[in-house]
């Protein structure tokens, strides 16, 4: 595994290439001489990325490379806080610039696991001709917060700068998810998408905002291994 | 300390503060700016966003000299404050409680807010009513059209080219800067922004509101920082928020429709308003009512929240 740091604005994040390019299982190149689409892996709320290939992904053919979140793993801590899914996306934006050189004529396929899974909806909406199919998967942080307003109140937590960071998970585990805002995202993916059903759904757990994405047309409901064999093509 | 005078425009009514300082809540540098004597009883101003603490320089001395000891902060990322990795509501409204807890601590204060500070300070009043004593809130309550100065992760509107152009700026912001200009130039520019409000007065928020460096003027805002953006947040939460509050509450609403104006309509917000509320229409003043109007802005204001004594 090697370690690529991308630079999101004041933030430094790492991104494992956990099987880079030079190592795929077709040496980077598919059967059509083209190079062959990465792989993003996209954590769940505290966890941080694995640091070898995991078992449920090993055939594909492909790069992988997994992303620590701001505030996760080896990525930059931020000073009093801030998180929000919509700065996760940009993280995970920012990994997909490095991982198509900033080729927007490449895509990449995004699996989140839990927090990772919303994140991997938001970009695939948010660049629907990049992203080559979202998979959004069971894991910490799938529920999120709530979907409307709250007596939620505002507090101060003590840190010391390493992750997770205790804001990151308060704030992450708190972030609003109206199903109607989720939903809107995967008709952006459908608009923008050449795949017919550009997300895949895979999680057992259906919270709302879940819940109201795989009811959505263009949305798969399938196994984990199934959704990998739909997008590898 | 206050720092130097000499590059700051004149303006008639305007005065500098008569202490600023730092507060560093989880390492982040708050700079605090306050008016009046040190031993007046506090009464909290809170700007809006894309704005910073000296816009209060004409409003704050007029409080001030009611004999209260005003206090205005830069949110984080705004005027003098620090440029930090991440920006959101939770965020500025946790650097508000270090600003709470430093100039009242377990102790209800007045609280005169602007714009999305306004906003800010009404669910900071539900969540945490025991902190006020008084809350006016000056064209800060949102309304279902589009508000140009609340920030980036708090906006309801979302469509592809707002997300892409979002994200394509935040791609840039690791090397981006202000750009920079003379002080004309950066007050014309400011000038779109904020149409009504006179030259001079732009020309004076350059000069506390930017830096001069050796090629220009530039704002000293985060260039991170932007206007639009997008969110799951729908400006009707902060309305819902109203009927409940228990402290005095005084809503001043600008009647032109401008640039920057939230348009929110009068007839809309009185069902919302709490028992002890009440929300008056300035009809010749736009989103800044407290800069066209200072006079009667504060006069209202003192009136409402009483004698300093």
């Amino acid at each position: 595994m090697t370690t690529e740091i991308v630079v999101h604005g004041k933030i430094e994040l790492a991104l494992h290439h956990l099987r880079p390019a030079s190592d795929t299982l077709t040496n980077g190149i598919g059967t059509n001489g083209t190079g062959t689409r990465p792989l993003l892996l996209l954590h769940g709320l505290g966890e941080l990325s694995p640091t070898d290939v995991p078992w449920y992904v090993a055939t594909w053919p492909g790069p992988i490379a997994a992303l620590d979140f701001t505030g996760h793993g080896d990525s930059s801590v931020s000073r009093g806080g801030g998180y929000t899914a919509e700065i996760l996306l940009a993280d995970a934006d920012a990994a997909l610039g490095a991982l198509t050189d900033g080729d927007p004529e490449r895509a990449i396929t995004v699996l989140g696991r839990g927090l990772g899974a919303y994140i991997a909806l938001l970009l695939a909406g948010a660049r629907p001709t990049q992203v080559h199919g979202a998979i959004l998967a069971d894991g910490p942080g799938l529920a999120g917060g709530p979907t409307g307003p709250t007596s939620q109140s505002f507090f101060s937590l003590p840190t010391d700068g390493s992750s997770p960071d205790p804001y990151a998970l308060v704030e992450l585990g708190r972030d609003l998810r109206p199903p109607d805002y989720a939903a809107s995202f995967v008709r952006l993916a459908l608009a923008g998408s050449a795949l017919d059903e550009p997300i895949a759904v895979t999680a057992v757990v259906r919270p709302d905002w879940l819940d109201a994405v795989a009811r959505e047309h263009g949305v798969m409901d399938v196994t984990l291994a199934e959704a990998l064999a739909v997008y590898v093509d | 300390m206050a720092p130097s005078a000499t590059l700051e425009v004149d303006y008639p009514g305007a005065e500098r503060p008569a202490r600023q300082y730092h507060l560093y809540p989880n390492g982040v540098g708050i700079a605090v700016h306050e008016w009046g004597e040190e031993d007046a009883p506090p009464l909290l101003l809170v700007h809006g966003g894309m704005d910073f603490a000296r816009t209060y320089d004409v409003f704050a001395p007029r409080l001030a000299a009611a004999g209260w000891r005003v206090v205005a902060w830069d949110a984080r990322g705004h005027g003098d404050s620090a440029h930090v990795e991440l920006y959101s509501w939770d965020a500025d409204m946790r650097d508000a409680l270090a600003v709470f807890d430093h100039v009242s601590p377990g102790r209800p204060v007045p609280v005169i807010a602007h714009s999305k500070g306004g906003a800010l300070m009404t669910q900071l009043a539900d969540a945490q009513s025991f902190r006020f004593s008084h809350l006016v809130n000056m064209d800060g309550i949102p309304w279902t059209r589009r508000m140009p100065d609340i920030a980036e992760h708090e906006r309801s509107k979302m469509m592809a080219d707002e997300l892409a152009g979002w994200l394509d700026h935040r791609r840039r912001t690791a090397t981006s800067r202000r750009r920079p200009g003379t002080i004309d130039e950066l007050a014309r520019r400011r000038g779109l922004m904020n149409p009504r409000l006179p030259v001079e007065w732009l020309r004076r928020l350059v000069t506390v509101g930017g830096f001069e460096s050796d090629d220009g003027w530039r704002w000293k805002i985060d260039p991170a920082m932007r206007f639009g953006g997008f969110g799951p947040w729908r400006p009707e939460w902060t309305l819902m928020r109203l009927p409940g509050l228990p402290m005095p509450f005084l809503g001043i609403l600008g009647g032109v429709d401008e640039v920057m104006a939230w348009g929110t309509p009068l007839q809309k917000v009185m069902r919302y308003m709490p028992p002890n509320g009440r929300c008056e229409v300035l009809d010749d003043a736009g989103h800044f009512v407290h800069i066209e109007q200072p006079d009667l802005v504060s006069s209202m204001a003192l009136e409402f929240i009483g004698s300093s004594s």
